[in-house]
């Protein structure tokens, strides 16, 4: 039941680019306790291997394509701010706008969330005026999903991310727009949105991600969602990296006592991208709704990792994600519902959809469950399946190309995804994104 | 004459079968002809293949085996971290009271016949089936077959047997489905076997009563490695059934079993297990199906007993439109984990597979569902379906799913689905508001949960799966 023979030999050198004298130079100005952790780190991230073809969360990844050598942590960008994506147009200004992990651009907040004492700032900002907040939040939760080594690279080379954080009982109706963009060959990035929702507070946060050049780049980012009691976070992540990119993206969600968190990640670049989310529901009442869209086409490799750990009786996940495969793409969703002993009442669900739009496609799913208690409700499915014949047979039948029909019967294996939005604008923004995709 | 110790209070009246998990619980004394000693090196594995005075070839094959088994890692980067464990060096690999099996009960010595006996071997035999082979440790001890099917040309024989008298068969498929080196076990396999069934169906021939074959573990620190190699020619159909008990010692057991199966065009198979094995039993089996054009293998596995099984029949589908099925049942009971499941590859247009497996944690026991299915490129009309369906009775029961599943390609179609269940607490109520103790509806209800699966058994044996569910339910309650 091993790895199969997809696993090639692996780069040699465990740390790649990134060297002791790369981190160094990296380290120059940051306060004392942000270098400390930035060290450890390091340390870590020097001292654990590169995955191995034995490594069951590794299975059936592709690890020829994940090493780290050819590549530098980004330089401030010339040219300032960056044209945002017209594809992915929304009423309200990006809040922060990164390039090369640099904040580039920034729209105030209302002086009226302002005033409820809402804070959307920069990471290094936050270092110096919120040190609690980061070291309760920040990259806390554990990292069991297979790659420790690419979080503590994370962590050690973050330049600048993004940091949200919504006072008790305030409610956000805009989304809060953040860009994270990549320029310049072989540049490194290492993106990170951190939002904290205190209790009965709710906010909408859209991470964009993109390249400014469509040249190839690392993107090795995190966001850490925490929502406190009665809280609800709304979370949009369009990944749209250039096609060359290796991306590794880690999430981590908590959900506290009758919180709801909804997440949906939308996979549309990079070469090959590994994300891996985990969300843990950690008291009562909490709901995780976790949801993913794929659009796999060339010889691309979508890898995906979840992890949804029932800590506390009643509480509640759904995770749906759909993978449309073209060309010679490929795709692994590795899933795991966890239901720690006493954590009755849980009701999980895992979902993971395959359409199979190309001869040479190849999905790969590992839908799996460890239950410890009884009075649960967990079922999960998986399925690979081409396009139904009768329904390509109608469109073809009332004379739509064929390219044309697919795109129609790929929006609409999408839309059960989509139609969970509440957001219609965020609704209307993605499809554009995903037209833009499928037209390329 | 040796000493019979016996640690069972209460005789069993009707014994069928033998997978009442208590009927199984005696042992004798033996004093054994052959004895490899305990430990495995290449004089254990000489050892062997001298006492079965077998061909060179064969001497090779097993100590290429040994090699393979030695610079393996335990798989326990994905498998339970119990295989630790396992002593290797304190095991006994061969022993025996003689190689001919016998072929009447009266030949077979007083003790083993007095074992075979105790758990209805005989009695069976005439009433359902066409054939019987009774291995003890090592060796067979007793083997026959009903005149009129060894008429057919129907060969059914111990391997050891096999391998002497019919060497051009066997050795033509022998390792062919599981290689050496398919896994740690199948290559420890490779080095020691010894008994197992070699069966061989000549074309057009439909065995019409099932075959079966009875293991047997008798002695302490013990390793049983039988080795089955079933061949249904062309159009040819067969059921075969195997049991196996141990009684229930203060050490580890280990039995590591390889099963191969043939099935060339149009041939059917089914290939029924009750794995009831004494709760100190290490069962680390791989059985894994060949099927060609049209054929049909069909794995119903039945895991009740032992400390740790990891078991999970495949059907490599060579041929076009072959049809793979695999039918699992396990329960899993305090200090138990049954890790089972299936494997289907596809290796041929057109070819479909079905897997559906029910498991029920009892108390802290773990049930685990592990399972492969593999569409590689350039493949049309393949198709899938798994179920997997877990119960869990006590709240610190505990259950597991771990699938694969790669799919290449727009022409195939893959389903999975599972999930995890517990007694209803309506239905418990119902029956004991019709007078039903907690327990007797417990059971009811357990019985209802695999009733689907267990109907597709032998009438003998899915009657004493019931009977058994009921046993292992007693306690559970409350």
């Amino acid at each position: 039941m091993a790895g199969t023979s997809t696993d090639r030999i692996i780069a040699a050198s465990p740390t790649g680019s990134f060297t002791p004298e790369v981190f160094a130079r990296h380290l120059a100005s940051c306060p004392a306790w942000w270098r400390e952790r930035k060290q450890a780190a390091y340390a870590r991230f020097e001292g654990l291997p590169m995955p191995a073809r034995t490594d069951e969360s590794w299975r059936f990844s592709n690890l020829s394509g994940i090493g780290l050598e050819g590549f530098s942590p980004g330089q401030a960008a010339s040219g300032g701010a960056q044209v945002v994506d017209a594809a992915f147009s929304l009423a309200a200004a990006p809040a922060l706008t990164f390039v090369n992990g640099r904040l580039a651009a920034r729209a105030p907040i209302s002086p009226e969330l302002a005033g409820k004492g809402v804070t959307v700032s920069t990471l290094s900002e936050a270092v110096v005026k919120h040190p609690e907040l980061l070291r309760q939040h920040f990259m806390a939760q554990p990292q069991k999903l297979g790659s420790a080594k690419f979080a503590a690279l994370h962590e050690a080379f973050i330049v600048d991310g993004a940091f949200v954080h919504v006072p008790r009982g305030v409610e956000l109706d805009q989304p809060i727009v953040l860009i994270h963009s990549a320029s310049g060959a072989g540049t490194a990035v290492f993106p990170h949105t951190l939002v904290i929702a205190e209790e009965n507070s709710r906010v909408t946060v859209v991470d964009h991600f993109q390249s400014n050049d469509g040249l190839g780049q690392l993107a090795c980012g995190a966001n850490d969602l925490y929502a406190g009691h009665g809280a609800k976070i709304t979370y949009v992540a369009a990944q749209c990296w250039s096609l060359d990119t290796l991306s590794l993206q880690f999430n981590s969600t908590v959900v506290r006592r009758d919180a709801r968190v909804q997440s949906l990640n939308l996979h549309l670049g990079a070469r090959q991208a590994r994300h891996e989310s985990l969300s843990q529901l950690q008291a009562p009442g909490g709901f995780s709704e976790m949801l993913a869209l794929t659009i796999a086409s060339g010889s691309r490799e979508f890898d995906q990792r979840t992890l949804q750990i029932h800590q506390a009786p009643n509480t509640k996940s759904d995770l749906l994600y759909k993978n449309a495969l073209l060309g010679r793409s490929r795709t692994i969703f590795s899933g795991l519902i966890i239901v720690d002993p006493d954590a009755q009442k849980t009701d999980a669900y895992q979902s993971n959809r395959n359409l199979m739009l190309s001869e040479d496609a190849e999905s790969n799913s590992l839908p799996g469950l460890e239950i410890q208690a009884n009075d649960v409700r967990c079922t999960h499915g998986a399925t690979s399946a081409p396009i139904d014949a009768e329904q390509a047979f109608y469109l073809k039948s009332r004379g739509i190309p064929e390219k044309a029909a697919h795109e129609l019967l790929i929006f609409g294996f999408f839309e059960e995804v989509l139609s969970r939005l509440e957001n219609d604008e965020l609704h209307a923004a993605l499809r554009n994104l995903i037209r833009k995709r499928l037209g390329r | 004459m040796q000493e019979t110790t016996d640690t069972l209070e209460t005789t069993i009246e009707n014994p069928v079968s033998g997978i009442d998990q208590s009927s199984g619980n005696f042992k004798y004394d033996m004093t054994y002809d052959f004895d490899a000693g305990t430990g495995l090196n290449e004089r254990t594995v000489d050892y062997i293949s001298s006492v079965k005075k077998e061909a060179p070839w064969i001497r090779e094959f097993r100590q290429n085996a040994l090699k393979t088994f030695e610079s393996r890692p335990l798989p326990t980067h994905w498998a339970s971290k119990d295989l630790e464990t396992i002593n290797f060096d304190k095991i006994r690999y061969y022993l025996s009271q003689g190689l001919k099996p016998k072929r009447t009960w009266d030949e077979v010595p007083a003790d083993i016949k007095q074992t075979f006996e105790r758990l209805g071997i005989p009695e069976q035999e005439r009433k359902f089936l066409a054939g019987v082979e009774a291995q003890f440790d090592s060796e067979a001890a007793y083997s026959n077959i009903k005149e009129a099917v060894a008429k057919q040309g129907v060969i059914f024989m111990n391997s050891t047997e096999g391998l002497r008298e019919h060497p051009e068969i066997f050795r033509k498929f022998f390792g062919k489905v599981i290689p050496t080196g398919d896994n740690k076990f199948s290559a420890l396999n490779s080095a020691v076997f010894s008994g197992g069934s070699f069966i061989y169906v000549p074309p057009g021939v439909k065995v019409s009563h099932p075959l079966q074959a009875y293991f047997r573990i008798n002695a302490e620190n013990f390793g049983q490695f039988e080795r089955t190699l079933i061949i249904c020619d062309e159009g040819s159909e067969l059921t075969y059934m195997e049991g196996c008990t141990a009684p229930k010692f203060s050490t580890a057991t280990l039995h590591s079993a390889v099963v191969e199966l043939v099935a060339l065009k149009g041939a059917k198979i089914q290939y029924i297990t009750v794995q009831n094995w004494s709760s100190n039993v290490f069962n680390l089996v791989t059985k894994r199906g060949l099927a060609h054009e049209e054929s049909e293998i069909k794995w119903i596995d039945c895991n009740i007993g032992s400390r740790l099984t990891m078991k999970y029949p495949g059907v490599v589908l060579r041929g076009r439109k072959a049809r793979g099925e695999v039918i699992s049942i396990a329960l899993a009971n305090d200090g138990q984990h049954q890790d089972t499941g299936a494997k289907m590859v596809h290796a041929a247009d057109e070819t479909t597979s079905t897997v559906v497996s029910k498991s029920i944690s009892v108390g802290q026991g773990r049930a685990t569902y592990r399972g492969v299915v593999h569409i590689p490129k350039n493949l049309k009309g393949c198709k899938n379906n798994t179920e997997c369906d877990a119960l869990l009775i006590n709240t610190n029961s505990r259950t597991d799913t771990y699938p694969a599943i790669t799919v290449r390609g727009d022409h195939h179609a893959v389903q999975h689905e599972a999930s995890v269940s517990k007694v209803s607490a309506e239905q418990i109520f119902y029956m004991q508001q019709r007078g039903l103790t907690e327990g007797q509806a417990m059971s009811l209800s357990v019985n209802g949960f695999i009733n689907d699966l267990a109907r597709q058994f032998p009438m003998e044996y899915s009657v004493e799966l019931k009977r058994l569910i009921d046993l292992e339910m007693e306690g559970s309650v409350g």
